[in-house]
């Protein structure tokens, strides 16, 4: 394993760590409070070519490995969670169009995704449906070339700003989990409406909406994958989106240990900075050596992807331990900060509530230990 | 239109160190940036090369084109890079031992060489000055070397049937003047946001080709470049002195115009 980067990836990172410095970071507070979609911000990205990181240079993308998607996405979050976030469910209607997509269908969809002209999402959460993917209830009936959506999703990153939706939808009830069918659906097709966006305890400015619907014909074409095998393909995309969360966690997580470091200098406690105490030390020796162990489980999962290895369970293992770190990490950096660290003066009140969407969304921890015991016990049962 | 821009490496820091022995600012473990304000000038090449298209579409390779130049050791290389990351389509090191020393009259001399090197330039931009020398000269020097029009402090350029149209930001009013191309002008920070680099262009960038010329490719006159061509001699070179830390007056208000006034009595400034 190495995660030695290359003057390519090194070059890479150091321009999108001047862009995060220098753009994303200082209006990451304004941005938050916009309860708006951060336009701006992601025009920039895909100005700068960083909202195609992975996908192949013939598809108009950069060609990169997951690795660097990965590397540049705890960037972007660290600077500013919610364009992180942005980046992060974009790749989850990128990724399985690369895996399962058609010629036909990466040429038509994976270039403007590339270029950031369309935006993406990807759709498998219903209101009975979230941890137990299998339990999909919107319908997609044949109808000659077409097939006819019924039904509801929810939660739905960048719903509503994206034009490429990828939508798990059942085809065969009888068969559960073995009889769902993934599409391609783009936005302002008849049938396709937006329903309600959450309000959420963080992340205003990133849409999370309802997706409708009604009698939606969705040309056969747009099927991803293989009838009946919709399973595989959001099991494989939710296994990136595992290292994308992950990422996104170590990126608030290190925003935190960030923000909290110098305010241990400058706070003034007992005629001393709070920094010369060892209960603070040991908070920042802790939130650090976790910040670090969470990034590297990240980054082997992205690594065992870019070599074409089996990486579900390193997936769920980043996914799981970088989420509660976050969560740790953030809960530490308001408590260094005391009073202060619970106004909205500083960022890391902000940063804590952020934190537990990652413990949630895309497999709750309780989920990902699941899939990790799962691996485990089939494994070592000898 | 073809713009050349003319850049200067400088030491990424406010804390300036200087070699108490030589007067020379210290770079080692210092990371060279373009100065910033030159990003400006830049950027405004960019934007002008793109502008002077039929539609402003994206420019193809070849058309509008922006040259930059800078002057400098072999690591100011890194500066002209970032550069072509930026967008423009060509770099030029000026880099020759004879160009050490160079005062703002050589400098401006070793550029001009260069700009009647590249031969065809409409306009050519400087930053308004560089953090490191702060002197804002080595602009208006190399209109004058070049024998063309120029203007200083820009905030806007526009550029139509040969002219340039260019608004200057003075202490408290604009000047807008119109000047014939070719013209040197420079720019202001104010004029514009520099872009980030795509990353397309920080990998193209890597691996382009940067043209190195030298005191003979330049065909310099020797007693004009470097030391010898610099009537200007550093003499000392200091950081300032720290300010000290201000006294603290405390207590109530009264007790703290009392004990102002009092200060400033015994400082025997106050008028009356």
């Amino acid at each position: 394993m190495d995660f030695t980067f290359n003057e390519d990836q090194t070059a890479i990172l150091e321009a999108v760590r001047e862009f995060c410095r220098e753009e994303l970071a200082p209006r990451a507070k304004e941005t938050d409070e916009a309860a708006a979609w951060p336009a701006e911000n992601v025009r920039k990205l895909a100005e700068l070519d960083l909202m195609g990181v992975p996908i192949p240079e013939e598809y108009g993308g950069l060609g990169m490995d997951f690795l660097t998607w990965s590397a540049i996405g705890e960037e972007l979050s660290c600077a500013c969670t919610t364009t992180g976030a942005v980046y992060g469910a974009h790749a989850l209607a990128l990724v399985p169009i690369m895996v399962f997509g058609t010629e036909e269908q990466k040429r038509k969809y994976l270039a403007p995704l590339a270029k950031g002209e369309h935006i993406g999402a990807f759709g498998l959460t219903e209101p009975g449906a979230g941890s137990d993917a299998g339990a999909v209830a919107t319908k997609a009936i044949r109808d000659g070339d077409h097939y006819v959506l019924n039904g509801t999703k929810i939660f739905i990153s960048n719903g509503g700003e994206a034009q490429t939706y990828v939508i798990v939808t059942s085809t065969d009830p009888s068969r559960g989990a073995r009889g769902l069918t993934t599409f391609i659906v783009e936005k302002g097709t008849s049938g396709f409406e937006f329903g309600k966006d959450e309000k959420k305890m963080a992340f205003a400015s990133l849409p999370n909406r309802e997706l409708v619907f009604t009698d939606c014909r969705v040309p056969k074409e747009n099927m991803l994958g293989r009838e009946n095998a919709g399973f595989l393909v959001a099991m494989r995309t939710l296994a990136v989106g595992r290292i994308g969360m992950a990422t996104g966690a170590v990126g608030v997580a290190r925003a935190a240990l960030e923000a909290a470091v110098p305010y241990t200098h400058q706070r003034q406690q007992f005629g001393q900075p709070i920094s010369n105490f060892q209960a603070i030390q040991f908070m920042v020796a802790d939130m650090a050596t976790e910040v670090d162990c969470a990034r590297l489980l990240t980054w082997r999962a992205a690594w065992l992807k870019d070599q074409g290895k089996p990486f579900e369970k390193e997936a769920a293992m980043a996914k799981l331990y970088a989420s509660e770190v976050a969560m740790r990490t953030t809960t530490k950096a308001v408590q260094i900060f005391g009073g202060y660290g619970y106004t909205r003066e500083f960022p890391v009140e902000r940063y804590m509530r952020e934190a537990k969407l990652f413990e949630i969304v895309e497999g709750t921890s309780e989920v990902q230990r699941m899939v990790i015991a799962n691996h485990v016990l089939r494994e070592l049962n000898r | 239109m073809n713009i050349v821009v003319c850049i200067k490496q400088v030491p990424e820091t406010t804390e300036v160190r200087v070699d108490p022995n030589t007067n020379a600012l210290i770079r080692e473990g210092v990371k060279g940036i373009i100065n910033p304000v030159d990003e400006n000038a830049l950027e405004a090449a960019l934007q002008l090369a793109t502008a002077s298209l039929p539609q402003a579409r994206l420019r193809d390779a070849g058309e509008g084109k922006v040259t930059v130049i800078s002057m400098g050791p072999p690591q100011a290389e890194e500066a002209l890079r970032q550069a072509l990351a930026m967008g423009a389509d060509e770099a030029i090191l000026l880099v020759d031992n004879a160009f050490r020393g160079s005062d703002t009259l050589a400098t401006s001399y070793t550029l001009a060489a260069a700009v009647r090197r590249i031969g065809d330039a409409d306009l050519i931009l400087c930053g308004k000055q560089a953090i490191d020398g702060d002197t804002g000269q080595v602009g208006p020097g190399l209109a004058e070397r070049l024998g063309v029009p120029q203007v200083t402090f820009a905030i806007g350029l526009e550029v139509a049937d040969g002219k340039l149209r260019a608004k200057r930001v003075l202490d408290d009013f604009f000047e807008v003047l119109e000047v014939k191309l070719p013209a040197v002008v420079t720019v202001v920070k104010q004029a514009n946001d520099p872009r980030h680099p795509s990353m397309r262009n920080v990998l193209k960038a890597k691996k382009a080709e940067i043209k190195k010329w030298s005191a003979a490719d330049l065909e310099a006159d020797p007693k004009q470049t470097g030391f010898d061509g610099s009537p200007t001699q550093v003499v000392k070179v200091w950081p300032p002195e720290k300010r000290g830390g201000g006294k603290k007056i405390e207590g109530s208000a009264d007790e703290v115009a009392g004990e102002l006034a009092k200060l400033i009595k015994d400082m025997n400034i106050a008028a009356g």
